[in-house]
């Protein structure tokens, strides 16, 4: 859509429908496309802040050339995979997780952030119904995995912190092993094969598991996972013990995965994992939620105007204060240093070539971007002035 | 319930067993033992080499079984009658103790070795339930102990056939008594055994507890067992059936029982389900 604007419609109880499909995109124009090729109901469009909409099935039918909607039975209603909502569970008196709300849109990579013993192992043992919940409620699939259980994990793939495989049995039975409880249809070996390949483990397939390295252990409990062609997939600490190469290996897989509209909910306690992986972060602590959203969204949230350090040797930084598109700065008692609050980051050009003009000798212009890391450490601070989290000891 | 996860749970763990040749090779050498050697070097010793002291103290012990018993031992001569009592009813224990120790010591690790080994997660997180999972696992410790007896069982004929028969006329082994205690009285006695032996390994912390708390349970129902299963040799025709039948009736409600306490919390090691 040239010039995507935010754009609504009325809301329509099509969308809430469970007989309908959601069709997510990142290309504005490619969802003007989508949106013109099929006739819509009257309903509720976000384009900018939820690039996910619901269709009936029957519409998309109807727009197909083989009249068949596709992705049938992979999407949930809401687009949401998952729906945590104010849960809590206690083992004792300890409070393993509390008031806890995550969303997991389709198709998307979710990270849960947090240190260890924040709840992402307990949060992911809920969303499978491993573990149920004393309080809130859990949505999986639009069901609740509690009641149906064998539905829904058998539409999940879990790897857990430990690659939880059987050390006596070779690769190739502990995958079989997972191929018949997940009840794979059709060539079973072939499917095997494949899922290992994808992992590039074929090769010790015939090999005791007990005998492998540790990242020959993920890749085969990555392969596992993916063995049953699951909607959802729950990392739990992927890269655990791999190297870095090995470690980035696996998370570029990762993100190969939601190319097939897979839903995947990763945990980690890594923020360069989660950096340019996470379509949706969830910040835990403690069990509970402290921040969600894209991580744009919550940088934008965080650092709403543009920010650009600068250094000099010669003349005075003061002179930003009088700049078009300045809004505040920060200038050492020096004025050698500061920090510039900008209105847009594209002033930035302007700025540096009129300090120049003015004989201010830059040696240092560094436009601000906040990382993950920044954002982390930000909501972490936040949280803890407001008395969510403890203090480091 | 999914039979098909039960039949892949039980298949992947009597897979391990298999590739365990630290399990199946003491094993085996037990059953050998109990089967085997034990009987083999008594009756050969009464039958071939006239021990005659042997032959007095085993005699003194027949006049003692119950005059049903005695009623069915068969032979001309004092080793003949000797070494048929001996081979039917004095090695009772042997039906017993063997599969019942044989498969305590898979079941009492099933449950817990999957939490200590991580395993526990994985199969929290299949589609296969809590009690097919149960199930799954009774299957593979109940196997290896009755497959063992059933496989000494039909070694102890030979030997009892071969070393005996010849003192009392030809063939003889296994008689209906024999045939009942290792097909009727026998299994629920095994079941009952290992499905108190499942619950505690999943409420135990660690293989070592659960094997010391196993033995705990496993030694009464021995005993329990043993006297059952010599009641039955010794008995007439019925009395095995009846033996065998509220057997059948506690194993049955202990399975039942046992099922409902397994949950996946356990398969994960957290604390208990509340």
């Amino acid at each position: 859509m040239s010039g995507a604007q935010p754009s609504r419609r009325t809301p329509s109880s099509a969308a809430a429908d469970s007989r309908s499909v959601l069709i997510s995109c990142e290309a504005a124009d490619l969802l003007q496309l989508t949106v013109n090729s099929v006739e819509l109901p009257e309903m509720e469009i976000d384009v900018q802040h939820a690039p996910e909409f619901i269709i009936p099935k029957e519409a998309v039918a109807a727009a197909s050339p083989t009249g068949t909607p596709q992705g049938e039975g992979v999407f949930a209603p809401n687009g949401l995979t998952v729906a945590v909502r104010n849960v809590s569970r206690s083992f004792g008196e300890v409070k393993a997780l509390n008031d806890l709300t995550i969303e997991v849109p389709t198709g998307r990579i979710t990270v849960l952030l947090g240190p260890n013993g924040a709840g992402k192992t307990t949060a992911i043992r809920t969303i499978t119904g491993a573990l149920a919940p004393h309080e809130g409620t859990v949505q999986v699939f639009g069901v609740n995995p509690i009641e149906h259980g064998e539905e829904v994990r058998s539409r999940c793939g879990v790897v857990s912190a430990k690659p939880a495989l059987y050390d006596r049995l070779s690769g190739w039975h502990n995958l079989e092993y997972a191929a018949d409880l997940y009840e794979v249809n059709g060539n079973k070996a072939e499917k095997i094969r494949e899922a290992a390949a994808r992992f590039n483990i074929e090769h010790a397939l015939d090999q005791p598991v007990g005998g492998y390295s540790t990242g020959m252990k993920t890749r085969l409990a990555l392969s596992r996972s993916v063995l049953h062609e699951p909607d959802l997939l729950l990392f739990d600490e992927p890269t655990s013990g791999l190297d870095p190469e090995s470690a980035h290996a696996v998370l570029a897989l990762i993100r190969e995965m939601t190319a097939t509209g897979t839903t995947v909910v990763m945990c980690t306690h890594h923020l360069a994992e989660a950096e340019g992986l996470a379509d949706r972060i969830v910040m835990l602590e403690s069990g509970t939620d402290l921040i969600a959203g894209a991580p744009e969204d919550l940088t934008a949230r965080y650092w709403p105007q543009a920010i650009v350090k600068l250094q000099c040797t010669e003349g005075d930084l003061a002179a930003v204060h009088e700049l078009p598109g300045v809004l505040g700065a920060d200038i050492a008692p020096d004025g050698l240093r500061a920090e510039i609050r900008l209105d847009h980051e594209v002033r930035i050009p302007d700025i540096v070539g009129t300090l120049v003009e003015k004989g201010v000798r830059l040696t240092k212009i560094d436009p601000f971007e906040p990382k993950l890391e920044d954002l982390y450490f930000a909501v972490r601070n936040e949280a803890r002035e407001q008395g969510k989290v403890g203090e480091v000891e | 319930m999914n039979w098909h996860h039960v039949k892949t749970v039980a298949r992947t763990d009597l897979r391990q067993l298999i590739g365990a040749k630290d399990f199946w090779v003491p094993m085996a050498i037990l059953g050998s033992m109990f089967f085997l050697v034990i009987p083999f070097v008594l009756l050969i010793s009464i039958t071939s080499l006239g021990e005659v002291e042997a032959v007095a103290q085993v005699s003194q012990a027949i006049k003692v079984l119950p005059a049903a018993a005695q009623e069915q031992i068969i032979g001309d001569t004092d080793a003949g009658r000797t070494s048929y009592a001996l081979a039917v009813f004095l090695f009772a224990p042997v039906a017993i103790v063997v599969p019942l120790t044989i498969s305590t010591a898979v079941g009492s690790s099933t449950i817990v070795g999957e939490r200590e080994r991580g395993t526990g997660e994985f199969l929290a997180h299949s589609p296969a339930g809590a009690q097919e999972i149960y199930m799954g696992k009774l299957i593979a410790s109940f196997v290896p102990g009755y497959a063992t007896t059933l496989v000494g069982f039909g070694a102890y004929s030979i030997l009892v056939n071969t070393v005996v028969g010849p003192e009392v006329g030809g063939w003889f082994f296994p008689t209906p008594q024999w045939w009942a205690l290792m097909l009727w009285v026998m299994p629920p006695f095994l079941l009952l055994t290992l499905s108190l032996v499942l619950r505690l390994s999943g409420r135990v912390k660690s293989t070592a507890a659960a094997h010391q708390a196993s033995g705990l349970v496993t030694l009464p129902l021995i005993g329990v067992a043993y006297s059952q299963s010599t009641g039955a040799l010794f008995g007439a025709g019925v009395s095995s059936l009846w033996i065998g039948l509220v057997a059948w009736v506690i194993a049955l409600f202990s399975l039942s029982r046992g099922m409902r306490s397994i949950s996946r919390g356990r398969l994960l090691g957290v604390a208990i389900e509340t």
